[in-house]
């Protein structure tokens, strides 16, 4: 019995590895009923070799599936161990694993076994089973089915807090070439009816405190890189029509890993674009943190994010004409787009400025990289400013430091 | 200058900092009873804490600085690092002085000390919330023994409190060698002293519920799974769960 468990959990959990999805913040689920926990922190409990968060346990339902997307493991013509949990194994899994402060929650997804609307129902029988049955208020996860119906994603979203619907690939023809099982229509249609939704519930709640919560974490969603040849300008203007449109919480980018060797994909044995991954979910940032426009990230004349320099500095060599700043007097919204200072930094400088003047060595005590904000910053005379040319502070600053990602740095797909 | 000795509590410091005015002390010098040693040429001052006394610099601060600063300062008494008792007098005493709010003056390197502190202090606080483990007993108790680096326990209470509301569980600090113990009602602080025999890790395993091995078991195989061994980096592994964490991380064993 348990031997046979942990094979399912093995087969299951590997599975669901690729779907990068790890968050389990923004909900404000508490444990009012004295019961099991709570989801309103966002904790990752433990990280794997790779390096990735883990704060959900993620699985899916069965990688028993009828679709036959190339770039997923779980295909229906590849060759592999398939594996189906019962609904009462994941409930004791999920149980058991919170209970030893292990996981923040579950997040469930599953291979499409029958139709959509069977899958999407075993899925959401999971999360309504740990709601009343055992009275559990941490976080969960469901993935949304495309092509469920109305009815059944709505229920999803009295039990879970958050749903998600992959959109796989940044553009409609990459997705016929490699998963033509599925489509577009069918992963928009539900987002949409989502966003509805949660706008709907949130009216609600305004009138009727009782009004019951709907995916109070909202919904996000993930695209492959690097498998099919699309820009970043492609992918992060889809990015920004889902954060605009659709109100999505989170994109997430998911460097494909070469499992197949299908030559419509990069071969086995091709490096994960982990740095494209890296500068992406860098432009995500800014858009959603920095108030950038996507425009100014990427445009028709620069479609590619540089690898060597992240967004940020990029941009400010792009527009040099908008520098030095004056750390003493411009506004938080211009000093936190200096190059080398963040979110925090920015607070701070603008706090600090009120009680004296800031040099240099007041930059550097704050903590904000300062070799690399002195080009762009004017805050006392100690630093000789001269007229740099772009080219010749990205050469300065890249030799200050080492690339993390020299080693596996490689933009090239390999595909033989 | 004149070492001001108190006996380790909040309370206590804040007594210290109450005395250090009352008596005009020359050049105080605030350490805690276990870590003086006596100065060899000033005088010594004995602090008996005083609810009193503490209330009133407790007071006093309410009234100058945000409740968030008030938070940072007792973050920053908690680090226990080397005269972290100083860098809150000399906090003190600048808000005193001036006739402006200082606590967002990062150019004053105590100021900038404890913001930092209570940085540290509360990513701690955030670890011990991600890397406990509980292990559950015969009868039904949930526990975990940890070592942080920074006093920790009282933050992280109320947080386990609301998560396992309908469980019995004990985080001992090893270190410290006191718990927070929760009955399923109410939360205490508890001192306790393990048998010799307990302190093993293969004894305690012989108290275990008969499932615990199991779901140890589950959860090392899970964390195994899914990790995604193309995008190996180790580097990053051990950033996020630096080597001191792994004796009480199961996966990790």
């Amino acid at each position: 019995m348990s031997d046979r468990i942990t094979e399912k959990l093995s087969i299951l959990a590997d599975a669901a590895k690729y779907d990068v999805s790890c968050a389990s913040s923004g909900s404000d689920r508490k444990n009012n009923n004295n019961g099991l926990g709570n989801a309103s922190n966002g904790i990752c409990h433990a990280y794997t070799e790779d390096g990735r968060c883990v704060s959900l346990l993620k699985i899916l339902l069965t990688n028993h599936c009828i679709f036959d997307c190339a770039y997923c493991v779980s295909r229906k013509s590849n060759d592999i161990k398939r594996a189906a949990f019962t609904v009462q194994e994941v409930v004791d899994l999920t149980i058991n694993f919170y209970r030893r402060n292990y996981i923040e929650g579950l997040f469930l997804s599953s291979g499409i076994f029958k139709n959509a609307d069977y899958t999407m129902e075993r899925l959401v029988s999971v999360a309504k089973k740990l709601r009343t049955e055992h009275k559990f208020n941490g976080y969960i996860h469901l993935k949304t089915i495309p092509g469920a119906s109305d009815e059944l994603v709505k229920e999803a979203g009295l039990w879970a807090d958050r749903l998600s619907i992959n959109v796989e690939m940044p553009t409609e023809k990459s997705l016929a070439l490699l998963a033509p099982d599925k489509n577009r229509a069918d992963m928009l249609k539900p987002m949409q009816f989502l966003k509805d939704a949660i706008i709907q519930n949130k009216e609600e709640k305004k009138l009727f405190a009782s009004t019951p919560m709907f995916a109070p974490a909202g919904q996000s969603t993930q695209m492959v890189i690097g498998a099919t040849p699309e820009t970043d300008l492609e992918i992060l203007y889809l990015a920004n029509g889902f954060y605009k449109k659709f109100n999505m919480r989170r994109v997430y980018y998911s460097g494909y890993v070469p499992i197949s060797n299908d030559n419509r994909l990069p071969a086995i044995g091709t490096p994960v674009p982990m740095i494209r991954e890296n500068r992406l979910y860098q432009a995500d940032w800014l858009m959603r943190f920095y108030g950038f426009k996507v425009q100014e990230i990427v445009n028709r004349e620069n479609p590619l994010l540089d690898t060597d320099i992240d967004p940020k500095l990029s941009w400010a060599l792009r527009n040099l004409q908008l520098f030095p700043v004056d750390i003493n007097k411009a506004g938080y919204e211009v000093i936190v787009r200096i190059p080398g200072i963040g979110i925090q930094s920015a607070q701070k400088i603008c706090a600090a400025r009120k009680f004296r003047r800031l040099n240099s060595s007041h930059l550097q005590k704050l903590g904000i990289a300062y070799n690399r904000a002195k080009y762009f910053i004017n805050s006392d005379t100690d630093f000789e400013k001269k007229d740099w040319q772009p080219g010749q502070i990205k050469s300065f600053i890249l030799k200050e430091g080492n690339s993390k990602y020299e080693a596996n740095f490689s933009p090239q797909l390999k595909l033989f | 200058m004149t070492v001001v000795v108190y006996d380790g509590s909040f309370e206590g410091l804040l007594t210290a900092v109450f005395e250090v005015y009352e008596y005009k002390l020359p050049q105080p010098f605030i350490a805690r009873e276990a870590a003086t040693t006596g100065s060899l040429f000033g005088e010594t001052h004995i602090v008996i804490t005083n609810a009193e006394k503490c209330n009133r610099v407790y007071q006093k601060l309410k009234a100058i600085v945000s409740a968030k600063t008030i938070k940072q300062l007792y973050d920053s008494y908690l680090s226990e690092i080397k005269e972290i008792e100083n860098v809150l007098l000399r906090f003190i005493q600048y808000a005193l002085q001036s006739n402006f709010t200082i606590e967002n003056d990062y150019t004053n390197a105590d100021v900038l000390l404890i913001q930092q502190t209570s940085k540290k202090v509360n990513r701690e606080k955030h670890r011990m919330k991600a890397f406990v483990r509980f292990q559950l007993t015969k009868d039904q108790l949930y526990y975990c023994i940890i070592q942080p680096d920074y006093n920790v326990l009282p933050l992280i209470g109320k947080h386990f409190k609301e998560r396992y509301a309908d469980q019995r569980w004990l985080i001992y600090d090893g270190l410290r060698k006191y718990g927070l113990y929760y009955n399923g009602q109410t939360l205490a602080e508890v001192q306790m002293h393990f048998e010799a025999d307990l302190n093993n890790e293969k004894n305690l395993a012989t108290l275990h519920d008969e499932k615990e091995e199991l779901y140890q078991q589950l959860w090392k195989q899970y964390f195994s799974s899914v990790n995604i061994q193309a995008r190996k980096n180790m580097k990053l592994h051990i950033r996020h769960m630096p080597k001191r964490y792994w004796r009480y991380l199961v996966e990790k064993q």
